[in-house]
């Protein structure tokens, strides 16, 4: 980042390649819609290039980005809502929430047939929608925690709260996400 | 440790990030608490359950939006800009420049001799004398001005 503040565009390419997978990633978990989690990540990028000047190493810059895209996404998660809210009044009723799923690469070497490859589906969407029901701070938290690997002390940071209470964050997502896969944890915490 | 005590350090076992110390007395408790046990389990669960979801590819034209917003972006300036060279700048300066050699180099009026300057001084009580100035014969021949204040005061009284 120092480099990108010395104007070496070279170096905003680099952060560019290597920080657009985690970031898009986050930001599809976070806010559910793969378009508008790249223009989010798009933001962030332009919001880093915009602050290169100004830019002071007082924390990790895996911090300071996930900061950025952190406070992007819970803005956009609370506008979504209130968006659904009102488009809900003249929506029509669908049967299936799930239409707007998006379709994720397939690895055909581990599905030797259709029924496996179906319940493996299932599952990863009962997974991806217990993660998606959480109260969104919580989701952050656990999406930093999980996906981005941080540590206690940068996640804090990132959600301006305590050490503490990140770790009562963390706990009560997972309470709630044990409770959610419940069929899915028995399997997978059987002896 | 009591079961409460817990909450705040499961994640932290679970993911094998608490000290030494701590994890001792975590496995203590364990080994007498099944409940604790199996809720450590669980969340061991949760978390392998979580390593199942996919990671996206970001789209082919990411990085060409993100270029291109970049260059959308307007230069920022600092004060010290306002020294850099400008062209409309150093245009109206050298501008002004040529103005002020132009008019340096135009040739000065003459002095007047010393003839001239005993006519004006011969002609200067005349001038300041209003009485002369005003039965000056080709000034006579001047239309005379508008007494506009009188003459609607009159129109004025004629309407009352």
């Amino acid at each position: 980042m120092l480099d990108v503040k010395a104007g070496d565009e070279q170096s905003f390419a680099l952060l560019l390649h290597r920080y657009r997978s985690p970031l898009v990633n986050f930001l599809y978990r976070m806010v559910r819609n793969r378009e508008q989690a790249e223009d989010l990540a798009q933001e962030v990028f332009l919001r880093v290039y915009r602050a290169r000047e100004d830019y002071i190493p007082s924390a990790k810059f895996t911090t300071w980005l996930f900061r950025i895209a952190t406070n992007l996404a819970l803005n956009s998660v609370r506008d979504n809502r209130y968006q659904r809210m009102e488009i809900s009044l003249d929506a029509p009723v669908t049967t299936d929430a799930e239409d707007g799923d998006e379709k994720t690469m397939d690895v055909a070497e581990k599905h030797p047939n259709i029924e496996q490859h179906l319940i493996e589906e299932a599952r990863r969407k009962m997974i991806r929608l217990a993660i998606e029901k959480l109260p969104e701070k919580q989701r952050a938290a656990v999406l930093l925690h999980k996906y981005q690997e941080l540590d206690y002390g940068e996640i804090a940071k990132i959600l301006q709260c305590s050490e503490s209470a990140l770790k009562s964050l963390l706990f009560r997502a997972y309470e709630t996400l044990r409770v959610e896969l419940a069929p899915l944890v028995a399997q997978q915490a059987r002896p | 440790m009591g079961c409460g005590r817990m909450e705040k350090k499961i994640m932290g076992y679970v993911d094998g990030r608490l000290k030494e110390g701590e994890r001792l007395e975590m496995e203590k408790h364990l080994s007498t608490c099944a409940l604790c046990q199996l809720r450590v389990n669980e969340f061991r669960a949760v978390d392998v359950l979580l390593d199942e979801v996919p990671m996206i590819e970001p789209s082919a034209a990411f990085d060409v939006r993100v270029w291109a917003r970049v260059a959308a972006e307007p230069g920022k300036q600092s004060w010290w800009a306002w020294f850099a060279p400008s062209p409309r700048v150093a245009f109206a300066a050298s501008m002004l420049v040529l103005a002020m050699m132009w008019l340096g180099s135009r040739p000065a009026e003459p002095p007047l001799n010393a003839s001239e300057v005993e006519t004006i001084n011969q002609n200067m009580p005349v001038l300041e004398n209003f009485d002369v100035l005003s039965n000056f014969a080709p000034l006579t021949d001047l239309p005379q001005p508008v007494q506009a204040d009188e003459g609607s005061d009159t129109n004025q009284n004629q309407q009352m």
